[in-house]
């Protein structure tokens, strides 16, 4: 029976397709991993409902797991509750968010302000500065908004809170 | 199928996943037309996300429909009296005014429909509801900053958020006019009683519509049955375009 350790080692270099520098592990949207004699079992949950990655994230981590159990092998189901939240990016994925030039959202996103863009401003990926603003709610995907530093004057992305 | 005698938790799936797919729909016209860049982008997304949400509604239903009904069956092969959403959703998009009143209206009820449907005593609506609710709640800040913005700007955007208000109001009513669909709902515990939304939506609008330096024009409303089934001329033409494909390929792939 092939290992937890081995399914999550095979997880952590599947990228999520919309924003690369994450893992489907970094993004927290692997609710569960249950080896089976058989195979194994994973329950993935949805980011954001339109995300038009959620298909190709499914067969990105069927293949991948195929490799390791063999094909047919892999169970995926979809988990909406409780739902996804930016809080479920882990520490490592915010870091790696940041380098590749996307600002990490705010934490505790169940907090109302944050979720109306009333939550303090986002530090610039390039410069750090806080000095910032929002252009836009919306951004290239589903899971991005359009913000601009102030002081290096560079646009950047950074992760919509929800 | 008979939609109007199917499985009342069928039909009331297809009454909200309606709503979501024909204003998806409506809000996806604006791609490559929006006013600026960034409304294009913010108008896509909204697309995406109700059209997203409709095909969850519509996945729940075709389990429950079972027989090898899927999604796309739901979307693609029923005809304007089979659709079950607000006469409101479907209207054109007129000018941005006209666009973001018709989006505020639906999106401050949405909220609150949301919210409840929560508590849903159908858990895998209730699911559904929890993980819409963040982002409709997007949604809802974004059109009511539009309306501020249009209301309390100049006087040509002035008068154009006006008048979107007071033409989208009289569809209102339908919202909070009980169908039944609803009341099967409401009786079951699926959802509650629209009417009982009526005065927090008001409190909501009132608020920003206070705030954009505009008032709600006293309208009479319109006797609406939408919900039935009954809809106006615009459905037909915007079901003609989204369902032309399919139809006229029914084993087309993509």
């Amino acid at each position: 029976m092939v290992s937890r350790t081995e399914i999550e080692h095979r997880l952590s270099r599947v990228p999520d397709p919309e924003v690369p520098a994450l893992s489907v592990l970094d993004l927290g949207i692997v609710r569960e991993i249950r080896p089976t004699e058989a195979g194994c079992e994973i329950d993935l949950t949805p980011t954001y409902t339109g995300c038009p990655a959620t298909e190709r994230i499914e067969r990105d981590v069927r293949e991948a797991l195929e490799e390791l159990v063999g094909i047919g092998n892999v169970r995926i189901s979809t988990v909406l509750d409780p739902p996804w939240t930016t809080d479920w990016i882990s520490e490592e994925g915010r870091r790696k968010l940041e380098d590749y030039g996307i600002a990490p959202p705010p934490r505790r996103s169940g907090d109302k302000r944050s979720l109306l863009g009333l939550h303090q401003p986002l530090a610039c990926p390039k410069c750090r500065s806080t000095h910032t603003e929002r252009i836009s709610a919306f951004g290239s995907t589903a899971c991005k908004a359009l913000h601009r530093c102030l002081d290096c004057a560079e646009p950047f992305e950074a992760f919509k809170c929800i | 199928m008979k939609w109007d005698t199917c499985d009342p938790s069928v039909q009331y799936l297809l009454h909200l996943g309606d709503d979501a797919l024909v204003l998806g729909h409506r809000l996806s016209e604006w791609c490559g037309h929006g006013p600026i860049l960034e409304e294009d982008i913010a108008l896509s997304n909204l697309a995406l996300d109700l059209v997203g949400l409709a095909r969850q509604y519509y996945q729940l239903a075709a389990q429950r429909i079972s027989g090898g009904c899927t999604e796309d069956h739901l979307a693609y092969w029923r005809s304007d009296r089979e659709f079950l959403n607000h006469v409101l959703v479907e209207q054109p998009n007129g000018d941005f005014a006209d666009t973001m009143a018709r989006q505020f209206f639906f999106d401050a009820f949405h909220v609150l429909q949301l919210d409840a449907l929560q508590h849903s005593s159908d858990a895998e609506l209730a699911a559904i509801a929890r993980k819409a609710l963040k982002e409709a709640t997007y949604h809802a800040q974004h059109s009511a900053d539009w309306v501020v913005r249009l209301g309390d700007g100049t006087e040509e955007s002035h008068r154009r958020m006006s008048a979107a208000l007071a033409r989208h109001l009289p569809f209102v009513e339908e919202l909070f006019t009980a169908a039944a669909v609803d009341r099967v709902a409401f009786e079951r515990g699926w959802g509650p009683d629209v009417a009982s939304l009526r005065a927090s939506w008001l409190e909501l609008v009132g608020e920003v519509v206070a705030k954009a330096a505009l008032s709600l024009p006293v309208v009479a409303p319109k006797l609406l049955r939408g919900k039935q089934g009954i809809h106006s001329e615009s459905l037909g033409f915007l079901l003609a375009e989204m369902q032309s494909l399919p139809r006229a390929y029914p084993d087309a792939t993509w």
